[in-house]
């Protein structure tokens, strides 16, 4: 498979673009932002990512969704990105949909996912650092489970119908899909740099059913690798999207800009920094397709994640730091939207790792 | 895939399986293990010569290339697929060659029939070794600042000049060459000729560089005569053809930031144990180096297809060399003082210092990297002059 967009990918891509600039751009982003708001998203939103099919973008057509892939998913994802358009769709869509594929959870939950009408969110991180370390448990509780401990940086966790919840159970880690409203649970949202909400969730007591195991008892690092691949990667192409969208605003800033009687970017030391951000870029951009593509074809991607996830933050790092810098003063205002894209690539790329956590587990996996 | 390159794949790796010696798939040990092919070719391992010679007789040193000019005549999806293949078996390059990488594909574009008939199938073969006559003493990043003459002398040219950097000149059979034959217009008065080495009034003379070895000469033409049937395009439009090469280059030069196939010693060398800084450094640079490892299939796919920016091999070019001069600094790092030994048995002569010192010409020799930086600002980002 060539490493580059399919017509029909790029297809796709245009009528995301086309449509995620019209009915989410980063004023949309503000908006929400000015106004407070408690949801962090829009529903409306949401559903029109519904009605386009979008939703079920991976979902198997047997289950009535599109049937695509991670490519796809990432054509989505990075159009979101370049708009800053807060979204369920990561979580949702990409991450919860392929923990759930081709178990007994679908038939539940994906009707409503394709409707637009649940959002999912993914409680598996602890720590201030994304590490794997599970130490909520789960114990067994008549015909289920009983849920205690404390999950956080939880994206939509405080409005989800649906919570992904990684537990420690007696011969390993199970993971549980647990429908919102559950006595015993609570999420207190908070506010993250970016105006996005993470939610702090707890568990006392939970009680779920049996059949809210996703998979098997102690067997959940199966379903959970493929939610931790497909969101990570997913994280990987909205970044692309950040800094692609930030290192787009630079560079036009570049050739309308005056000073000293002259475009500043006929000046050379400004010049070779955006053509150093442009190798950055695109060298990232063929680390999240590799990715991508091998998930797709169902081989061992997990390295090639990890390079994804890691290249993406330090390409989408510097292209925003590149646009601020070069923005000079008034990329420094809140009335100027570079410093938000600042913002949200500093969220996504805590999401799910960090640099420095893949790059480390691509030496650990060398075994240096 | 088809059934019809599944079959391809079988085939071609029972016959590498048959074909490529035991001895060519192991790493090479320093650039004395290069095959270079050539009138008067050196090997350190008569196997270089077997490898090269079956590869060559079947085309594949030049696998895409049409048949009738010595190539395989391969399609994209079965070149990527020989690639892979000799990826697998950890096989060494049959034959180095600037013809393959520079000189075949400017001939492919422009050459005339005759020129193609009479010098690719020699380049595939190894039987000529070709060198590249581009930079002057004044005339570097500025290449088009040019001044070797080419005076019009009816049939043929009178080559005067001198040029610099000429990488292996000394053991070359022919040169591929930009010579000024009009002196009132920059760019459009360049010309693109071949010619052999061994004519009266080349000589060369080896510069040594800070690595101990001495791959680059000075090139001197006093009075050469070369035929205008050995003109490749049209004359005063050699600028077109050079830096149609000039890509190729690039995309050649840029696989240096690759990690070698077998295993990458920077690993190895990290697996030997390195303090938690230099283990940071290099986890950092091999996410790097594996994400540009992707950006090169993409690079490759998409000019196959047709797909590339034709600036983009400036890109890869930059990218690629500041790479490969970051991984012999770690590498070095690494090594610790094992890798300061410049004569030993046990350091194979300096491998690692010299390899380290050889790379701090990636990012100068064939367009610097600020040159690079330019095009990209200017080709592709578009930005003001």
């Amino acid at each position: 498979m060539p490493l580059y967009l399919t017509d029909e990918q790029a297809m796709l891509r245009d009528t995301a673009r086309d449509f995620v600039a019209e009915h989410a751009p980063v004023s949309h982003m503000r908006a929400l932002r000015d106004a407070n708001d408690a949801t962090g998203f829009s529903r409306d939103l949401w559903k029109q990512f519904a009605e386009m099919g979008l939703t079920g973008i991976l979902i198997p057509e047997a289950d009535n969704g599109l049937g695509l892939g991670h490519v796809e998913a990432g054509v989505v994802l990075e159009e979101i990105g370049r708009n800053l358009s807060p979204s369920p769709f990561l979580s949702t869509a990409v991450a919860a949909v392929e923990a759930l594929k081709g178990t007994a959870h679908a038939a539940r939950w994906f009707p409503g996912i394709l409707a637009g009408e649940t959002v999912a969110a993914l409680a598996i991180d602890e720590h201030a650092k994304h590490d794997g370390r599970v130490e909520m448990r789960a114990e067994r509780s008549g015909n289920g489970f009983k849920l205690n401990g404390a999950k956080r940086f939880v994206a939509h966790g405080h409005v989800a119908n649906l919570l992904i919840v990684a537990a420690r159970t007696g011969e390993g880690t199970t993971l549980f899909a647990v429908p919102n409203g559950a006595k015993g649970f609570s999420a207190a949202p908070e506010r993250l740099a970016d105006a996005s909400l993470a939610a702090h969730l707890r568990f006392d007591g939970v009680e779920v059913d049996a059949d809210a195991v996703i998979g098997d008892v102690d067997a959940g690092d199966a379903p959970l690798s493929r939610l931790l691949a497909a969101g990570r990667t997913g994280a990987s192409a909205e970044l692309l999207g950040v800094g692609g969208g930030a290192a787009d605003m630079t560079v036009n800033y570049l050739k309308e800009r005056k000073q000293f009687g002259v475009l500043i970017g006929s000046f050379q030391a400004l010049q070779h920094r955006a053509a150093h951000l442009y190798s950055e870029m695109e060298v990232a951009r063929a680390a999240v397709l590799k990715a991508a593509q091998l998930l797709d074809s169902g081989q061992d991607a997990g390295e090639a994640v990890s390079v994804a996830k890691a290249m993406t933050g330090l390409a989408t790092t510097l292209a925003v730091q590149e646009g601020v810098q070069m923005h000079g003063g008034i990329g420094m205002t809140d009335e100027y939207d570079i410093g938000f894209y600042m913002k949200r690539a500093r969220v996504l790329a805590e999401m799910f790792g960090d640099s420095n956590f893949h790059a480390n587990a691509l030496a650990e996996a060398a075994g240096y | 895939m088809t059934d019809d390159l599944e079959t391809f794949r079988a085939e071609t790796r029972a016959w590498l399986e048959a074909n490529c010696p035991a001895e060519m798939r192991k790493p090479m040990r320093g650039e004395k293990d290069a095959t270079w092919g050539g009138r008067n070719p050196t090997y350190a391992h008569p196997d270089q010569k077997l490898w090269m010679d079956r590869m060559g007789a079947r085309g594949w040193t030049v696998p895409d290339w049409p048949k009738e000019y010595g190539g395989g005549g391969l399609s994209p999806a079965e070149t990527k697929i020989l690639r892979e293949e000799l990826k697998r078996i950890n096989a060494r390059n049959p034959l180095n060659s600037f013809g393959i990488s520079m000189l075949g594909p400017a001939l492919l574009k422009y050459g005339t029939e005759e020129q193609k008939l009479e010098h690719l199938p020699k380049i595939a073969r190894g039987e000529i070794r070709w060198c590249q006559g581009y930079s002057e003493p004044n005339a570097g990043s500025d290449l088009a600042g040019l001044a070797t003459s080419a005076d019009d002398a009816g049939d043929h040219y009178i080559v005067n000049g001198q040029k610099v950097w000429t990488s292996y000149a000394d053991q070359a059979d022919w040169i591929f060459c930009l010579v000024r034959t009009d002196k009132t217009s920059k760019q459009g008065g360049i010309s693109f000729v071949l010619f052999d080495m061994a004519s009266e009034g080349v000589s060369t003379k080896p510069i040594l560089l800070i690595s101990g070895y001495s791959p680059f000469c000075e090139t001197f033409f006093d009075n050469v005569k070369v035929p205008k049937a050995n003109r490749v395009h049209d004359e005063n439009k050699g600028w077109d053809v050079a830096k149609y090469l000039l890509g190729h280059e690039r995309e050649m030069i840029s696989g240096m930031g690759l990690g070698a196939a077998g295993g990458d010693p920077l690993i190895e060398a990290a697996r030997k144990g390195v303090d938690p800084i230099l283990r940071a450094q290099i986890a950092l640079f091999d996410v790097r180096s594996r994400a540009f490892s992707a950006m090169s299939e993409r690079f490759i796919d998409e000019l196959k297809a047709g797909r590339a920016h034709p600036a983009q091999p400036s890109m890869m070019k930059y990218y690629g060399t500041e790479l490969n001069k970051t991984r012999h600094e770690l590498m070095m790092a690494a090594g610790g003082s094992d890798a300061l030994e410049w004569e030993s048995d046990a350091s194979s002569h300096g491998a690692a210092p010299r390899a380290w010192l050889r790379t701090k010409a990636n990012s100068i020799e064939g367009g610097t990297s600020e040159i690079q930086l330019n095009i990209i600002a200017k080709r592709i980002l578009d930005l003001p002059s």
